[in-house]
Formats: C-alpha cells, sequence, structure tokens
C-alpha cells in the first residue's frame, strides 16, 4: 500500500461517512538535531515520524483525526473518525462553509539541496559545533552554545478534488551563541542569529554561515557587553540590521495579515489582528519604501514549498504595495468567507496537526541604500540587531523588542557599543516613520513560529535588510 | 501492558545490536488526544489523534545519542535502534553522562478517569456548546480538550516504570466590543468542567471590561487572579528552577537564601493531579518544594544537572532536557488564610459590577487604595534570564481599583519587570486562599494559583504606545 494509497483510502472513507469534501496528508520526516556547550557535545536528537491526517467537512463543520499508521484499515478508521468529530462539531455550527477554487493536480515537487544535510558524517556536524563553541569560551564566553537542525519531509496529498501531489522539502541550518554572566545579568552575542539560520537548502547552508570563523568575535563582544553603557532611555532615530527587521516584519506584519486572525479564528489564543477588512486596498500601512511581498516560490528561503497542505500551488503576491495593505495570507476556506479569490498560505505541522493559515515566505524587498550610507545619513540615533526578546500585543499593535547590542551613532558614525537595548511603538506608526532602507536583503528563516491549538512549530522565511525608523522610543527597562 | 514490552523489546535491542556495554532507556507512549475549538461562537476546529512514540537515549563507549519515532512494528524498533546506534558510535564524546537510573519503585499515581481518557467529540461539543449559550449572546473563543496517556520505561539497568495519566481542560472568552473576559480551567476529570458556568463567568467579565480608559504607565499597586499568577509561576519555573540554568548560572535562584516574600510557599506536586509517575529518565516524580515562607529550598534537577550541581535528580527530566532543562510543570503557590468573603459585596459598583468573580479576589481588592485589577498576562518574554526582567502585556481584562473598589475598566498595559524582585521580600500584600488550576499550553502541565496582590507592577506603556 502506498502512502498515496492510504491517503485515498482516508478520503473515500470520509466521503463515505457522509463528509462533502476530504483531504489527507501522509507525511514522513526525519529530523536531526545537536547541541554542543562548551566545547562538547551537548545532545543529538535523531527522530523518525510518519503518520496520515485526514480532514472532513460535512455541512459548515470540520473534523480532523490523524494515526501513526498507513494501513488500509487504520486509514479508513481515521478518514469515519474525522467525518465523526465534524458531525459533533455541527452541534455548535457557524456559517456555510466555502473553498475558494483550487485547479485538481497530480504533481510532484522538492526544494532543492546540494549537500544532503543527514548524509554528512555525525562526526564532521560535531566536530563543527565542538570547534566553534571551544574557540567562544577561549576567548571569554561563559556559556558557548552551538546548534544545528535538520529536517527531510516527504509528504503526499490527496483530496477529493482530485488532487495527488507529492513533495520533499529539505530544511536546515544552524548557529552559535556566546554569554557572558556578570553580577545579576547576563549578556548574549549570536551569529548569524540566536538558534541560527535556516532555509529550505542542504548543508551548504550550513557551511556558508563560517560558525568557527566568528566564533572569537562574538565571545568577546558578549563579554565586552556586560560593561558597556546601557541603551539611553528616550525617542532616537532607530537603525535595524536585517536580522532583527526579519523579527519586526515577522510579528508586525506578518501574523497581522493572517486571515484567520483577521476573522476572528484565533481570538482566544494567538489573537486577532488590528486589520479590517473594509480597508484592504486602501489602508496606509507604512511608508512607500514598504514593499511587502507573501512569496513561497523563493529558492532556499525557509517558507518554501511547490504546494501548500491544501493543494494551492505556490505563487507570488503582494501584502504591502508602496505602504498600502493589499493582500493576506489566507487558506480556501477563510479566503471564501472573506470574498476574496485566493488561498495558498496553509501548513500543517506534521501528520498529526490540522493545515491552517501560516506564514509563507513574508518579507520586505529592497531599498535603494547600503547600512553604511544609512548609518552615514544619521545624526543622532542607536542601531541595534539580533533579536534577544520579542513581546505583541494580541491585535499586532504595541511591541516591545530587544536586541543583543545596540551601538551608538553619532554625526554619521557608529560609536560605542551599547547594552540591552530595547524599542518600544504602534506597528503601522513604526513603519510609517521608515524613511531610509537598505539593499542588502537576506532571506531570514525562522523555525519556532508557534500558533493554533493543539500547538504548532512553523517554519517562515522573511527577506530583509538594514533601514532607519525615525523618532522611536528607545531603552525601556524594569 | 503493551508500552512496557514495547520498552523492553527496545531495551534488549539495544543489549544485541550494541553489545552488553550499551547503557539504553526507552519510553513508549499512546496518547488519545483531542481538542474542540471554537470562534465566532462556532465550533471551527475540532481535532483528534491517536498516536504512538518511541523514544531511546543510549551510551556506548562514552558517546550518547537520542532517537525518537513514530513505527513500533518490528521492523521500525530495530531500525530505529540501529540509526541511534550509529549515531552514537559516530557522534563526539560525553565526558557529562550521567548514567542510568537505577531499580526503583515508582510512586504510585492517581487514579485515572476513564471517562476522560475516552471522551467522545460530542461531550466536548456539547460543553462548548454550554459556554456560548451562557455568554448571553456575547461572542465566544476557546477550546474545550481531553487528553490520555499511556506510558513505560524501561533501561538496561533493570528499572522499568509504567502508568497513565488523563486530564481536560476549558478555555474560553466572551467579547463585547473588542473586550474580552476569561475564564480558564483545568480539571482531572472532563465532568469537573462545567461549561455554563465558565461561560457566564467570562461574559461577566467581558461585561466588565467594555469601554475601558487609558491609565499612563508607571508603578501601580496590583491584584493579579489566577490566569496572570500562573505566568508568573511558569516564568519562575522554566528560568528560575530549571536545574541546567542554575548549574550555568543563569538562574536567579540561591537555594537557603530568603528570595520571597515570607508569604509565598511554591510546591511542585506532579502527582497531586492525574500525572505520569516517573519521568524521561524513569526517576520516580514527587512533589518538590522548591520555595517555604520565602525561602528558596531546592530547584529542579535531572540526573546530568544532578550530577552538576552534586545533588540527586529530583524527577523533572524532559524529552531535550539536555538543552532545554529539567522543568516544574506542576507547580502550586500555597494560598492564605481565607479573606473575608463580605468583602465580595463592596468591591465592585456600576458597570465594573462583574470584574471580580470569586470572594478571594474581592477581599484583595477590598485592600487596594489605588491599583490595578488584572485579569490574564500574555506573550511574556524575558529580557535578562538572570535577574527574570520580562516584558509582556495585560490581556482578557483591566480594571482601576479606587479605595478598595473597582471603580472602571482600563485598555491593556505593556509591563517590563523582574518577577522574583515583584514577589520578593515585603512586595507580597495578600494571597487568596484558594489555588486555581489554570492549563498549560500541553497536557499534564498546570499552574495552580490563588489571586495575589503585589505592592507594586512597572508598567512601561500604554495600548497606544
Amino acid at each position: 500500500m502506498t502512502e498515496f494509497d492510504a491517503a485515498s483510502a482516508a478520503v473515500q472513507a470520509a466521503l463515505d461517512a457522509g463528509a462533502r469534501y476530504a483531504d489527507a496528508r501522509v507525511m514522513h520526516r526525519r529530523y536531526e538535531s545537536m547541541t554542543a556547550r562548551n566545547g562538547d557535545v551537548e545532545e543529538l536528537t535523531q527522530d523518525e515520524s510518519i503518520g496520515l491526517g485526514v480532514r472532513a467537512l460535512v455541512g459548515a463543520s470540520w473534523g480532523f483525526h490523524a494515526v501513526p499508521d498507513l494501513s488500509d484499515a487504520a486509514a479508513r478508521d481515521a478518514g469515519r473518525r474525522a467525518t465523526r468529530t465534524a458531525m459533533a462539531s455541527a452541534r455548535v455550527p457557524g456559517p456555510a462553509v466555502d473553498l475558494v477554487p483550487v485547479e485538481a493536480v497530480t504533481a510532484s515537487w522538492a526544494s532543492g539541496c546540494q549537500i544532503d544535510p543527514l548524509g554528512v558524517p555525525l562526526s564532521d556536524k560535531g566536530d563543527l559545533l565542538v570547534g566553534a563553541t571551544r574557540a567562544m569560551t577561549e576567548h571569554g564566553a561563559d556559556l558557548a552554545e552551538g546548534l544545528y537542525q535538520i529536517w527531510d519531509t516527504a509528504k503526499w496529498f490527496v483530496s477529493s478534488e482530485g488532487h495527488r501531489i507529492d513533495q520533499r522539502i529539505r530544511e536546515c541550518g544552524g548557529g552559535i551563541s556566546a554569554t557572558s554572566i556578570g553580577d545579576g545579568e547576563t549578556q548574549r552575542r549570536s551569529w548569524p542569529s540566536y538558534r541560527g539560520q535556516y532555509g529550505t537548502t542542504g548543508w551548504e547552508l550550513v557551511e556558508s554561515l563560517d560558525l568557527a570563523a566568528h566564533a572569537a568575535q562574538i565571545a568577546e563582544e558578549s563579554r565586552a557587553l556586560l560593561t558597556a553603557p546601557p541603551c539611553p532611555a528616550g525617542e532616537t532615530d532607530l537603525i535595524l540590521g536585517g536580522e532583527q527587521l526579519a523579527l519586526q516584519i515577522h510579528e508586525s506584519v506578518g501574523h497581522a495579515i493572517e486571515l484567520d486572525r483577521i476573522l476572528g479564528w484565533e481570538a482566544a489564543f494567538a489573537g486577532t489582528s488590528w486589520l479590517d477588512l473594509a480597508q484592504l486596498g486602501s489602508l496606509r500601512y507604512g511608508s512607500e519604501l514598504m514593499n511587502i511581498t507573501i512569496d513561497p516560490t523563493i529558492p532556499g528561503a525557509l517558507g518554501s514549498f511547490g504546494f501548500d497542505d491544501e493543494g494551492s500551488p505556490a505563487v507570488k503576491r503582494d501584502a504591502v504595495r508602496g505602504g498600502r495593505w493589499v493582500g493576506v495570507l489566507a487558506g480556501r476556506d477563510s479566503a471564501a468567507m472573506a470574498s476574496l479569490d485566493y488561498g495558498g498560505s496553509v501548513r500543517a505541522d506534521g501528520w498529526a496537526r490540522l493545515p491552517m493559515v501560516r506564514m509563507t515566505n513574508v518579507g520586505l524587498e529592497p531599498g535603494p541604500h547600503t547600512l553604511e550610507e544609512i548609518i552615514a545619513a544619521t545624526d543622532d540615533g542607536v542601531l541595534m540587531d539580533l533579536n534577544r526578546s520579542w513581546s505583541i500585543d494580541d491585535k499586532r499593535l504595541n511591541f516591545q523588542f530587544g536586541c543583543e547590542v545596540g551601538w551608538e551613532i553619532k554625526k554619521g558614525r557608529r560609536g560605542r557599543m551599547l547594552r540591552n537595548p530595547t524599542y518600544t511603538g504602534i506597528g503601522p506608526l513604526f513603519w510609517r516613520s521608515m524613511d531610509m532602507l537598505s539593499s542588502e536583503t537576506v532571506p531570514w528563516g525562522t523555525p519556532n513560529c508557534g500558533k493554533g491549538q493543539p500547538g504548532q512549530i512553523g517554519h517562515t522565511g522573511h527577506p530583509a535588510a538594514p533601514a532607519r525608523f525615525r523618532n522611536v522610543r528607545v531603552g525601556v527597562s524594569a | 501492558m503493551r508500552e512496557l514490552e514495547l520498552a523492553g523489546q527496545v531495551v534488549e535491542l539495544v543489549r544485541r545490536l550494541g553489545g552488553p556495554g550499551a547503557q539504553a532507556e526507552a519510553v513508549v507512549t499512546r496518547a488519545d488526544l483531542a481538542l474542540t475549538r471554537f470562534a465566532n461562537s462556532a465550533i471551527h476546529q475540532n481535532v483528534s489523534e491517536s498516536t504512538v512514540g518511541v523514544r531511546l537515549r543510549l551510551h556506548l563507549d562514552g558517546r550518547t545519542a537520542g532517537g525518537s519515532g513514530s513505527i513500533v512494528t518490528a521492523d521500525g524498533l530495530r531500525a530505529l535502534v540501529e540509526r541511534t546506534l550509529a549515531a552514537a558510535r559516530l557522534g563526539p564524546l560525553d565526558p557529562a553522562w550521567p548514567g542510568l537510573a537505577p531499580p526503583t519503585p515508582a510512586p504510585a499515581a492517581p487514579p485515572v478517569d476513564e471517562a476522560t481518557a475516552y471522551a467522545e467529540p460530542d461531550q466536548r461539543a456539547d460543553r462548548v456548546g454550554a459556554f456560548v449559550a451562557a455568554a448571553g449572546g456575547l461572542s465566544t473563543a476557546g477550546y474545550c480538550r481531553t487528553a490520555h496517556r499511556s506510558s513505560a520505561f524501561a533501561n538496561s539497568a533493570g528499572h522499568t516504570a509504567s502508568g497513565r495519566s488523563a486530564d481536560a481542560a476549558m478555555d474560553g472568552i466572551a467579547r463585547r466590543d473588542g473586550a474580552d473576559g476569561v475564564a480558564r480551567r483545568y480539571a482531572d476529570r472532563l465532568s469537573d468542567l462545567d461549561g455554563a458556568e465558565l461561560g457566564a463567568h467570562a461574559a461577566a467579565k467581558a461585561q466588565a471590561a467594555a469601554d475601558p480608559v487609558e491609565l499612563p504607565p508607571g508603578r501601580y499597586e496590583v491584584v493579579f487572579e489566577p490566569a496572570a499568577v500562573a505566568d508568573l509561576l511558569q516564568n519562575l519555573s522554566w528560568y528560575g528552577f530549571n536545574g541546567k540554568r542554575y548549574v550555568e548560572r543563569q538562574s536567579f535562584a540561591e537555594p537557603g537564601v530568603a528570595q520571597f516574600d515570607r508569604s509565598v510557599t511554591l510546591v511542585d506536586d506532579p502527582l497531586g493531579a492525574s500525572g505520569l509517575p516517573f519521568d524521561a529518565e524513569g526517576t520516580g516524580r514527587r512533589a518538590l518544594t522548591l520555595v517555604e515562607a520565602g525561602t528558596t529550598r531546592a530547584v529542579a534537577h535531572d540526573r546530568r544537572t544532578a550530577v552538576e550541581a552534586g545533588a540527586e535528580s529530583t524527577g523533572h527530566a524532559v524529552a531535550g532536557g539536555a538543552t532545554w532543562g529539567p522543568m516544574a510543570r506542576n507547580l502550586r503557590l500555597s494560598g492564605a488564610a481565607a479573606g473575608p468573603a463580605s468583602a465580595a459585596g463592596r468591591s465592585t459598583t456600576g458597570a465594573a459590577a462583574g470584574a471580580v468573580g470569586d470572594a478571594d479576589t474581592a477581599a484583595l481588592v477590598a485592600g487596594v487604595r489605588r491599583g490595578l485589577l488584572v485579569s490574564d498576562l500574555w506573550y511574556t518574554r524575558v529580557l535578562d534570564p538572570k535577574s527574570l526582567v520580562i516584558t509582556g502585556l495585560t490581556r482578557n481584562g483591566v480594571w482601576l481599583i479606587e479605595d478598595g473598589t473597582v471603580v472602571r475598566a482600563v485598555r491593556d498595559l505593556r509591563f517590563t519587570e523582574s518577577y522574583p524582585r515583584a514577589l520578593g521580600p515585603g512586595a507580597v500584600l495578600g494571597l487568596g486562599a484558594r489555588p486555581v488550576r489554570q492549563p498549560d499550553r500541553v497536557d499534564g502541565a498546570w499552574w495552580a494559583a490563588p489571586s495575589v496582590r503585589l505592592a507594586s507592577w512597572h508598567f512601561t506603556g500604554g495600548a497606544s504606545g
């Protein structure tokens, strides 16, 4: 019995039990991670999981069931249970559910991969992390940590409309962090970001990060931060490095444009959105430099795929164009409810999880400047980079983010390092204050986006480059 | 128990394929998890899963590797063992390997409620329906969930353990003009969750939260309701009483030092409710006093951090613990003597009536000259792990208290505060008598807390910036 056979059996059983639509995903995922601390391997974990999840629609009500068994009997039972659960949902019914049309295709897709990350010898991967963490301790770090993670996912999708799609997506990445511990506080520096940079690529991404070459510098910077002056409190011009801007996009744009949040489907947990669909196409989200795209077609970016988890093909769309809000992240049912004609942003964290609206690659198109030009054009401000903490309200408006490091900017030059830099603001006011944007774009990958109940971890991409924001409140502390 | 047989098979496979020197521990868990989710007063997501998982950790020739999987056929188990052995042989040395848990009788676990373990989707849906109906026409959202786990442990030192757990939780909001009220409960039995009671509670809070005014940021005296206190307990556990962070000197915890107010006693009580009687390393779980009358007494350890600290494992190993550290996930903040029940009658007036839903909170509110009543905290993130300075926001209802009376709803505020400092000596002005169990995001974890009155909380921003 093939994976397609199991998925087809589940779908057919759901239909036979009374569903008017059903789809099923078989997923086979292999995962490997290694962490190292202070020159020793701390943990090596490998996981292999395979199973099937089936979704059934009865009237206006959904049901979902998942099993780790691809036998015909188990698949059919899962289909029946999904339909039975959908019938239970109908005891507290909602409005009619439609699905925007998607061409039913038979297709295959695979992400690019030059060096199979699971094929690289463990000893080589261990030596990389051990060497980098040892170098950080030799240069003053009290706590030197290194990490890589690899996911190799094959999935088979079948729907009652006729989809038969298989995909193989390989993802990997890694990074290092140095922490120095002082009296009553700690300071951390990371490369290239805390817990690393990730993409839908092979091991070549990790090699390109050259972790060992950056170990000494970040260790010394973490130590120096313990005695650096604190980031002053007040309003100033803020320059964000690309990694922190990726986080800013993720939290204050990506989640805000999720259609399920806008429709209230996440109201009790992840939250809603300050965006009102009545203003789609007219609302000014940010300055004219702000051009945000939803683009799952970017080769190598972490949020890339061939088809989403309800069979919609990857398509690039605008979310914000010239500062104006023009698009959302949607699924087939949420789009129909909002009278939109596209989905394409629905994914499930494994076979046991319900597909839901998730970010793909939500990124900022490059601007005309460079970071050095932005610094040179700034008379008085602060440059911050690498996220250390992030917090934002349930409407995705009020945020406060902390970074690992800040630098004073005076008369166009980078000056002293500043510790505990934080900044705070209101999303659209912040984005409207962006007046300079670099062209030095990197497709930052975020492998830890939490959403949903039961919880799901999403992998998202965020092309971003350094940018300047005017009159931002910085230096918030306890 | 089938799980115990499977765990034993894995350990035996390691012995056969890896030789007598291979040390192995295996955990097999079957789970039936279900969650019925509602929004806009209708069930919109309704999921269930029947899963099985095997986790193997082995140590061979000074090297350690972990493996896990969902395939429990003979071939699947053999493949798991072979790839984990291969990983161990190729992996770097692990000089901090703490060895296996010795054979020790596991403590008795509380009985499992079979009706909860095998609850049907209709039963969850009916509780959701009751919540929606009790909200009196307000828009509602939330979930009702049930969980059942059957788990067994075996290691090559001859230690075995097994057990089952079942629990249920319900968490919902009612909404009025963008103002939300919340009701949240964790229970060992689904039958203990009353959807109508919770829906009415959330609706009363939402009605009282309408038309909020904005207050300037600054330091305020506060009364935190149990949902907000649960966030304090979770962060104290993850970052403070975590043995890994302790041995790394990233924790504030100093055993023997009076770091908290004398009214604070914190006990991790994993078998105080339905729970598995052993941790990920097979160590028996038991109650652990972390703070006694304000003095820090202990931190949670697994075998690895215990060796580093010169201590014994406290039974708090979790999967992935070498990276994240041991976790206390069943924390109870002990309540104080009951406050005067009569205080409930004079703690709310006019439009804010309904903000205070129980006598415990009312008694604390009655003592506040000027401060804020906070229902819930949201998106709390650590700025510095050692001082445990955290930023986050209020959510699901904030009210201004003046002269012991809740006078009006307030818009959400951002705070930046050191949690241990806010609970420090002299900083806790009162605790309610009755801890209320609040669910974590994962089954099996809960935080039991009464309402708490704190002398000062640093609000660093308003909803509009």
